[in-house]
């Protein structure tokens, strides 16, 4: 009977929540009325990085933090800010890491570099074996 | 086939599984830090988190002396343990600023009731705003501003017992 109840009072327990009690953000899941607007968020939300589940979008992320901060790129491009200059604030404050959207500095040449490299090597593959085949 | 490119897979495979051994080996940091370390503090006016407390606005920070601001909220478990931290710096004469993140008055008031209240202002920043200005990603969090407003050090989760020293030191290198 014991045991038995140890086993139910199992299932009553909540896991420890690390969220506050506050409702999401007005934004923060909800559409701006100008379609234009919100597509422009939209894109924006989607190349920015969240900061509680790192790997996903704010776009995606279900986090609190990711809902404050949908909350305030649209707040920002409904008050006719450019995205651009929304990314830039955000990347003063936490550096390149917050922007999925490659960067033209040094750390990324090897991204951009690395399909030209790859072409290279493919066409320099291609031309030894034709001039192979020729040979034979 | 030469020897050398028949052996290059192998070669290949031996170089990724050494990458993954070392990156499991050493894990990346995944802490993300502030950029804001040695530059102002962003302008802002938070309203008070409680009607018994001034608020924290930031021209209130440069008052020639360091501070503490900290970054906590009542819903925060690891906060709790943090607070009697606090209460210690408090205590060797630390000034410390308290920024309560999406949290309601009487949960503040309960939670300062419960474990102690090392602030001497507190504000409320319901919607993260402060917190992302700051560059921070979660509570708790502090930062060590100088008395001209610039911030020196942000520091990522709880203050514990043992980083006591380092953030004396901070303080007294922020002076």
């Amino acid at each position: 009977m014991r045991r038995l109840a140890v086993v139910l009072a199992l299932f009553a327990l909540q896991p420890a929540l690390a969220d506050s009690n506050l409702p999401p953000a007005y934004w923060s899941n909800r559409q701006l009325p100008d379609s234009n607007q919100e597509a422009k968020a939209q894109a924006l939300m989607a190349e920015l990085r969240c900061l509680v589940c790192q790997g996903q979008s704010i776009a995606d992320s279900d986090a609190e933090l990711a809902g404050d901060m949908r909350d305030l790129v649209r707040r920002r491009i409904a008050a006719g800010e450019q995205p651009a200059a929304i990314r830039a604030w955000l990347v003063q404050r936490y550096g390149t890491w917050i922007s999925y959207k490659p960067t033209a500095e040094p750390a990324a040449w090897p991204l951009w570099l690395a399909p030209l490299a790859l072409l290279a090597l493919g066409a320099w593959i291609i031309r030894r074996r034709i001039k192979l085949k020729v040979g034979a | 086939m030469s020897r050398a490119v028949r052996f290059a897979p192998l070669v290949l495979l031996l170089l990724v599984v050494g990458a993954l051994v070392w990156r499991l080996a050493t894990p990346p940091d995944t802490r993300v830090h502030s950029k804001l370390e040695g530059k102002p503090i962003p302008v802002f006016v938070l309203a008070a988190a409680l009607p018994t407390k001034p608020t924290v606005s930031s021209n209130e920070l440069a008052t020639g002396k360091p501070r503490l601001l900290n970054i906590f909220a009542s819903w925060c478990i690891p906060c709790i343990s943090e607070v009697k931290v606090l209460q210690q710096l408090k205590g060797a004469g630390v000034a410390i600023d308290g920024i309560a993140i999406r949290d309601r008055q009487d949960d503040i008031a309960a939670f300062l009731a419960r474990n102690g209240d090392p602030y001497q202002r507190i504000g409320s920043d319901p919607q993260s705003e402060l917190q992302i200005a700051l560059g921070s990603s979660g509570v708790p969090e502090s930062f060590i501003v100088d008395g001209r407003g610039i911030v020196r050090y942000q520091h990522i989760g709880p203050i514990e017992q043992s980083d006591i020293p380092m953030i004396m030191s901070k303080l007294e290198q922020a002076r």
